[in-house]
């Protein structure tokens, strides 16, 4: 039982708080490559919204309300897609009001999705990405500074610090502190700031390695070629110990071999963290890698249809 | 003359400019245009074999060149070619 709040948006939260973080850690029991190097990820879509967003987007809509940011504003901010709706998700059951920026391309389910949860959608330029979508925000803001929140995920330390006393901590315990090495991609980059700091300060060496995508065009939703990308505030270029890049087909492989021989249909962005973490696996003898699944292939049915449809796999 | 509309992560590539425009045929003479008179955007484009990188959308006009002839699809003058960031796989 909860105890009573003053706030009820603050009680609605705190009934959800549970539905957020400690999810699965899955041991990779086939793709691991050698019997001395173990593979474990954790499945993020096992929590409310369907990604790893749930936890920043719950950090920081909690963090609004608790400052009083959002008193008598609507929530806004710029996603492609999982931070929107699992802000909308919070929102909705907060009963706070909301207005997202997402670029004209993204995906009908999404759409939907965001949609049914009563967001006020603010379609934006196809060409520009979420970085355009940021733009729409902040004029959004200029235009009326009293309307809006604008909660800025690129740019919150509600971000990565989600990761730093959720993700992190979770994966220390679940490895029993045997992990040796932490892999994952750069999107708002809060997933690999939060985890990695906190790994780092539990044992220093413990190896953090980025992945971004290979070129400036690519289809590993989320992540961000930060050479031509807008890079988010949050951002340490301190923080990984190795940058690595991977292409978009390589995911795409990785991700008809999860669905073969781990039972896991990814999303091109999870499926490259896991081909990293395979690679990885290989250059090295022993050592047990965790990396981040931040979703599965529920919300990309084009990209599904464009991997398996040629394979003739049946799923 | 066709037009090509760049998105912004090419537009490092191109001094900032959002709009190419040169003559050509068809869809891939106007990319190869564009990639020939701008270093370091043919990678982003095309892979290895000089396939246009299938997660790639082109669209000439409203309509995803892969439901007409792909890269081979003619062009006219004043046509208005794009290419689209994919999003989850979204479309424009």
């Amino acid at each position: 039982m909860t105890a009573p709040l003053l706030d009820p948006r603050l009680q609605a939260l705190e009934e959800l708080r549970w539905h957020v973080g400690n999810s699965p850690m899955h041991a990779m029991l086939r793709l691991s490559p050698k019997p001395g190097v173990e593979i474990h990820a954790k499945l993020e879509w096992q929590q409310f919204g369907g990604s790893v967003k749930a936890r920043p987007a719950f950090n920081i809509i909690h963090d609004a309300v608790v400052s009083g940011a959002l008193r008598g504003k609507r929530l806004l901010d710029a996603s492609s897609g999982n931070t929107g709706i699992a802000y909308a998700i919070f929102a909705a059951a907060a009963g706070i009001p909301m207005t997202l920026c997402l670029p004209e391309n993204a995906s009908k389910e999404r759409k939907h999705i965001l949609k049914a949860l009563g967001v006020d959608l603010i379609l934006t330029s196809p060409y520009e990405g979420t970085d355009g979508a940021q733009g729409v925000t902040r004029d959004l803001v200029r235009k009326d500074p009293g309307k809006y929140c604008y909660v800025d995920q690129y740019g919150n330390e509600a971000n990565w610090k989600a990761h730093y006393y959720g993700t992190g901590l979770e994966i220390w315990h679940e490895t029993a502190g045997r992990v040796t090495h932490f892999i994952a991609g750069l999107g708002t980059t809060g997933t690999f700031m939060g985890t990695g700091r906190r790994l780092k300060e539990l044992n220093p060496n413990i190896k953090l390695i980025a992945l971004q995508p290979e070129t400036a065009l690519h289809g590993l939703e989320g992540w961000k070629h930060l050479e031509t990308a807008r890079v988010p505030e949050i951002y340490d270029a301190g923080v990984p110990d190795e940058m690595r890049f991977m292409d978009t087909e390589s995911s795409y492989e990785m991700m008809k071999r999860a669905a073969r021989e781990e039972g896991l249909v990814l999303s091109p962005s999870s499926a490259a963290n896991l081909a990293a973490a395979v690679k990885l696996a290989e250059e090295i003898d022993e050592g047990v890698i965790v990396t981040v699944l931040a979703d599965d292939a529920t919300k990309y049915s084009e990209v599904i249809n464009h991997v398996f449809g040629k394979s003739g796999a049946r799923i | 003359m066709a037009t090509l509309i760049i998105p912004t992560p090419l537009r490092k590539f191109t001094e900032g400019e959002s709009i190419y425009t040169a003559s050509a045929s068809n869809v891939k003479e106007l990319l190869v245009a564009l990639y020939t008179s701008h270093d370091g955007i043919k990678k982003h484009l095309f892979d290895d074999e000089g396939e246009l990188r299938s997660f790639i959308r082109v669209y000439l006009g409203d309509e995803d060149i892969n439901e007409l002839e792909g890269v081979n699809t003619k062009l006219e003058d004043r046509d208005e070619v794009s290419i689209i960031p994919a999003i989850a796989g979204g479309s424009k």
